[in-house]
């Protein structure tokens, strides 16, 4: 690109200047690429060095920018010129005189081949054009009128955005409808709450910037952030848990007086909500948030703790319906409750069932405890648990619980249940504490069930393949507790038979549906960024993202409500999504050359691309999180960005000078992925950390985006080895893209075979895992890669 | 929309890139020279042992990519007003209202902005700085290193780690007014250092404000029976995370304070000062996957190594018990449940000996081991100093109110104990609320 008109700046401070030769830097800019404006200045980073800068910018009319000095890492904020003026850092600081000795010619060499590098990008790099869509829609699409589906839209409306919720049952509400009370939440937690489920119904019925449909589901979604399609379909009868009966409503009034919020009328959660429609309708969103949240799992499958078998064992779900209701007698008869046990983590923290903990059983049943002790001080309570979790200030709730002498505490395995003539239960209990088992009558069992997010079928669940190994209660014998609940799901079909719930239909080339992570639940894999989604602008918040309370999902709700928020605002202004933010670039394709080999729509982690018939690509860039994926997988190269493509990379390996073999100078390529290695690098140079000088760096968006044609060009220009360096991958992978750095190391396999052709050992290309926090490692595993090229020997095609 | 966010932790830092990203102007400001928090101590999360490192570095690109966010370091909160009504309502102590009252609209949001005055405290080091470490070469002076507990020494003139943003270095104020801050002044060749540098006053008008201080670890030297400040080889889980660190006192290897030799046979004393009514009665919720994320550390480092926990309940929410449960089926790791009554030393190795009753077997337990870990809770950053106004706060010194509050939201650990995860959702719950003040009512 001969017309791009380009300037270089050397900084001479931080040491670079007194340990590298200046007037060689002068030669290769102005000899070897004729670049006329090559300043050299003590200090760039100065008021008056960016000053310096930005008055040769104006006056030569620059287009771009080469930077020779510290990190990228470092200043970024001050040498940015704006969107218009790409910047090319090259690193002479961290990576080049803090890790390798001055006036030397080899760290001398490895400055000059990184200004090479870094002229060369910048000659090929064009400032990105924004990809701005007309007419973004700012609207939200909520699925579930829960409680965390019904905070995302109240607060998305509070913030002015319009939002359309979507519940599939006749009314809104979800769980917490069904509670009698709920935990605890405002000092001294010592008490459990209305559910005030109610009043939120209501604010949200009277907002005009909400459009509730219930009794309706999603037909189809398609398109993108900022243009998703949405179809709707009426459910003829909502399926799940049946609505509530209407003789509830008069129940609920007349019990008002007694519940204790001094008479004061409740209003129902069944509402007047707009009639769902009749024939499909159609509604256009920028960002969804999916909040379909939990069923209980079911207890059928715990039949040796007597659910299903005797009437007297029942649910905590049914538990509070029968508190709700105001009548909490045995199923039975219907005859008083004088004495009840609670069985916790019931088909909970059990392989055969489920083997996470629902984080909120706990405190359910030391609230129902609480029910049924006011109700009536005569009631005797046990409470059979493994470890009572009731984290933070529920602990003050937990110790008002034990302060009262009615109820029994044990922390113990549940071995069995059984019935006795006059339908009593029998429970008996290896008790943790006396060492022995216990055998107590009670009147009703109470099983806490755990939470089944609405992505999965709990039948998934069972003998099948799981994520963890077994789990068990606490205390020194892991195996009491399986056998106590074993046999009872054989024959459930594991989770890859089982197909999985359709619940947002997306017209994506990758599925219909979000992807799910462990045990179902449609999490992010990042605990540092919880909304960290694989479906751009589809976010999942409360129960079906992971087990927690009502307080915690309505918190969820409004951090998936402000990501969708904040992914329709990136879109309007052409920019992408975390973990690239901001970045306006975003992929073009060359399509006369396409094969349709399908390798960029089958890779993308993100769903970006669809088909048509004939499997051409279909970009939907809004959905792109810009990592190049796509870019690497593509073996005809059709795929660039403005500012990185396959020619840039593959034209700054080129620049690389390859000294002859007699020279004994070998030279190593490493591409590295720019979040994690690179930062090490940096690192290992604030620490002063040595290394050899006979490696040059080159830093990926993700090591995804290796086009193999990278290596053939290295090998090709004589370099002896090429390191690769991304992140951990597999179980806990830590890659943000996903599976980029998976991928990378997958296409490293295709070529080692292309390797043996030539004659070349598969041992001169190596992948390492590692993490930012590898920094004091990395010396090391470069120094002995170096090494071992070394024995290896030169690359014979060195200088062909 | 312009939103102030206190506390540069991982909460704060959260709360500002998610508003600044949406496209509303957010201030950030930070007590300590480095934005980080408590997580830039940590050596690794739980349940993926992945390094905190690597989620600051992503948010320090987002924050460096933002024009819409300012950062300020060493700066703190003087005076917040200009919004009486609003004020007033958070001083008014409320009787625990229900959810349905707390949802209610309190009469819409005011127009009026809130005007805030931040004090910058000095640095002695401007903006000049290249981070190219000349000062410190210079300086001779040592203090201890309060990144890691005191468990090491730098030099006053310092850079407070290899990820530090800013990247710039401090001047620690002890060195004032010695020859070593003039030797460090003289080496800077940038001009960088500015000894005579005095704290100054920002003024300005913000829409709301999210209130992210956080956590501090609870004062183990109150602990009598457990031995912490008297015996060197008593530690805390915070201490331990920065044993594990590669940028640690020991430079990663998990080492004996007294001698150094490395810490073979560790125990793990679970809720130290937690659950406990003479200290911390409240669960500090991330202790018990702290220990088991450190036994990891341990068995990693040397296979050993043995660890044993002694615990009341282990707290292990949600998915997060898969990873209890790969901790517990380790062979050299033993769960004890039972409260630890005391810890004496042998003077002769200075080997720990801690002492528990065994609520299982019933039986007293004695062990020696080389290390003890006390897993100490989360205290609140103590409120009443740092806000300048009246908060409720409930009987722990936790801030007693939610994101339903308008105008200044709290998130993070100063409403109550919480992991990194939790944190992080809240705090992104709280930049949806910030942001709506202005917007329709």
């Amino acid at each position: 690109m001969p017309d791009h008109k380009i300037g270089v700046f050397l900084c001479t401070g931080c040491g670079i200047g007194d340990s590298l030769e200046g007037e060689k830097f002068s030669r290769i800019v102005t000899g070897r690429y004729k670049i006329p404006l090559f300043h050299s200045h003590p200090c760039l980073c100065s008021e008056e060095g960016i000053q310096h800068i930005r008055g040769e910018l104006e006056e030569k009319g620059l287009q771009g920018l080469v930077v020779a000095a510290c990190s990228p890492r470092a200043h970024a904020d001050l040498f940015d010129f704006g969107p218009s003026i790409p910047v090319e850092r090259v690193n002479l600081r961290e990576q080049g005189v803090w890790t390798h000795p001055p006036q030397d010619e080899d760290t001398q060499m490895l400055a000059e081949d990184n200004l090479r590098m870094g002229i060369v990008r910048a000659q090929k790099t064009q400032p990105p054009a924004p990809y701005l869509p007309e007419g973004v829609e700012r609207s939200l699409l909520v699925v579930g009128g829960g409680i965390a589906g019904m905070t995302a839209a109240r607060e998305a409306a509070r913030a002015g955005y319009e939002v359309l919720l979507v519940e599939r049952e006749a009314s809104l509400g979800g769980q917490m409808a069904r509670l009698h009370r709920q935990f605890p939440k405002h000092p001294p937690y010592r008490d459990p709450e209305e559910p005030g489920i109610e009043a939120l119904i209501q604010k949200i019925q009277g907002d005009p910037q909400i459009r509730v449909y219930t009794s309706s589901e999603i037909e189809k979604i398609s398109g993108s952030p900022g243009m998703f399609e949405v179809t709707l379909k009426c459910v003829a009868s909502a399926i799940g848990m049946p609505p509530r009966p209407p003789e509830v409503e008069e129940r609920r009034s007349e019990g008002a007086g007694e519940r204790g919020s001094g008479g004061k009328e409740v209003v129902l959660p069944i509402s007047p909500a707009p009639l769902p429609p009749s024939t499909p309708a159609q509604f256009r969103v920028g960002a969804i948030v999916l909040a379909t949240g939990w069923r209980p799992y079911d207890a059928t499958r715990l039949e040796p703790l007597g659910f299903g078998r005797y009437p007297n064992v029942v649910t905590s779900l049914q538990m509070e319906e029968m508190a709700f209701q105001g009548n909490v007698a045995r199923p039975s008869e219907g005859k008083k409750v004088r004495s009840v046990a609670f069985v916790q983590c019931a088909g909970s923290r059990d392989a055969n069932h489920l083997p996470y903990c629902s984080a909120a059983c706990c405190m359910t049943s030391l609230k129902q405890a609480i029910y049924l002790r006011e109700r009536d001080p005569e009631t005797k309570v046990y409470l059979f648990y493994q470890d009572m979790r009731t984290p933070g200030p529920y602990e003050n709730f937990y110790q008002r619980v034990q302060e009262d002498p009615g109820i029994f505490f044990a922390q113990g395995d549940v071995l069995d249940i059984r019935e006795d003539g006059e339908k009593n239960l029998l429970v008996e209990v290896d008790h943790a504490l006396f060492g022995e088992r216990i055998q107590v009558k009670v009147d009703l069992v109470v099983l806490a069930t755990g939470m089944v997010p609405t992505t999965l079928d709990d039948s998934a669940f069972g003998n099948g393949p799981q994520p963890s190994g077994p789990v068990s209660g606490t205390g020194e014998d892991a195996s009491s507790r399986s056998t106590s609940h074993k046999g009872e799901s054989s024959g459930s079909p594991s989770p890859a038979e089982n197909p999985r719930p359709k619940i947002l239909h997306l017209d994506y080339r990758q599925g219909p549906e979000l992807p799910i992570l462990g045990y179902g639940f449609p999490d992010s894999n990042y605990l540092c960024f919880p909304y960290e989604t694989q479906r751009t602008g589809i976010y999942a918040a409360g129960c079906v993202r992971q087990p927690m309370d009502s307080a915690a999902s309505m918190e969820d709700g409004m951090g998936a409500a402000l990501k969708a928020i904040q992914c329709i605002e990136l879109t309007a202004r052409g920019e992408a999504a975390h973990p690239r933010a901001g970045d306006r670039s975003y992929p073009e394709l060359f399509m006369h050359r396409c094969t349709q080999c399908k390798r960029c729509t089958e890779e993308c982690p993100f769903g970006m691309y669809n088909e048509d018939g004939k499997y051409n690509p279909l970009p939907n860039p809004t959905r792109c999180r810009r990592c190049g994926i796509c870019m690497g997988s593509c073996p005809e190269r059709i795929i660039s960005f403005k500012d990185y493509s396959v020619d840039m990379i593959g034209s700054m390996i080129k620049a690389i000078e390859v000294p002859e073999e007699e020279e004994e100078k070998p030279r190593i390529l490493a591409l590295v992925c720019e979040n994690d290695a690179y930062p090490a690098l940096d690192m290992a140079g604030i620490r002063r950390l040595r290394y050899t000088p006979f490696v040059r760096f080159i830093p990926l968006r993700c090591l995804g985006s290796l086009n193999l044609v990278w290596i053939a060009d290295a090998l090709a220009k004589g370099i002896d080895g090429v390191l690769l360096l991304g992140c951990k991958h597999g179980e806990d992978s830590q890659c943000h893209f996903i599976k980029g750095s998976e991928l990378a190391e997958y296409r490293l396999g295709k070529v080692q075979e292309t390797l043996q052709r030539l004659v070349l050992g598969p041992e001169r290309i190596r992948f390492v895992q590692v993490s930012i926090a590898d920094y004091p490692q990395l010396p090391g595993i470069i120094d002995e890669f170096a090494e071992k090229i070394n024995a290896i020997g030169p690359n014979p095609y060195k200088g062909l | 929309m312009r939103i102030l966010v206190v506390g540069g932790g991982i909460s704060g830092i959260t709360a500002a890139v998610e508003v600044a990203e949406v496209g509303h102007e957010v201030t950030l400001i930070e007590k300590n020279p480095y934005l980080g928090g408590m997580v830039a101590r940590m050596n690794r999360y739980f349940p993926k042992l992945c390094p905190p490192s690597c989620g600051l570095e992503i948010n320090f690109k987002r924050i460096q990519r933002n024009k819409r966010i300012r950062v300020y370091t060493l700066a703190e909160v003087e005076r917040i007003s200009g919004r009486a009504g609003d004020l007033e309502q958070i001083r008014k102590p409320s009787q625990n209202p229900p959810l349905a009252e707390k949802i209610e609209d309190k009469g819409g949001f005011p127009d009026r902005p809130l005007d805030v005055t931040i004090r910058l405290n000095p640095r002695h080091v401007n903006e000049k700085c290249t981070a190219c470490g000349q000062c410190a070469e210079a300086c001779s002076l040592e203090i201890p290193n309060e990144l890691n507990y005191g468990m090491d020494k730098i030099k006053a003139a310092y850079l407070p780690h290899e990820m530090a943003f800013p990247m710039r270095y401090v001047l620690d104020p002890r060195i004032l007014g010695t020859d070593d801050a003039h030797r460090c002044a003289q080496a800077c060749a940038y001009q960088a250092i500015d000894l005579s540098m005095q704290p100054k006053r920002l003024e300005i008008q913000v829409d709301s404000i999210v209130w992210a201080t956080g956590w501090q670890p609870y004062d183990a030297t109150r602990l009598d029976n457990l031995g912490f400040g008297r015996y060197p080889n008593v530690i805390t889980n915070v201490m331990m995370e920065r044993l594990a660190a590669p940028n640690g006192p020991t430079g990663g290897r998990i080492a004996r304070p007294s001698d150094g030799k490395a810490a073979l046979s560790v125990a793990f004393v679970q809720c130290a000062g937690s659950r406990d009514t003479n200290h911390l009665p409240y669960c500090s919720a991330v202790c018990c996957l702290a220990s088991l994320k450190q036994t990891t550390y341990l068995r990693e480092q040397n296979p050993d190594s043995r660890v044993r926990i002694f615990y009341i309940d282990v707290r292990a929410p949600g998915r997060l018990e898969e990873f209890y449960a790969k901790v517990k089926n380790d062979e050299k790791v033993k769960l004890t449940k039972g409260k630890v009554a005391r810890i004496t030393e042998d003077p002769a190795t200075r080997d720990p000996v801690v002492e528990a009753e065994d609520i299982v077997s019933g039986e007293r337990v004695r062990v020696r081991v080389d290390l003890a870990v006390l897993a100490t809770g989360m205290a609140p950053t103590p409120l009443k100093s740092q806000m300048p106004m009246e908060v409720r706060c409930d009987e722990n010194g936790f801030i007693a109110s939610d994101l339903s509050e308008t105008g200044i939201y709290p998130v993070g650990c100063v409403r109550r104990p919480s992991d990194v995860a939790s944190s992080v959702r809240e705090a992104t719950a709280a930049a949806l609320k910030a942001i709506q003040s202005g917007a329709r009512k």
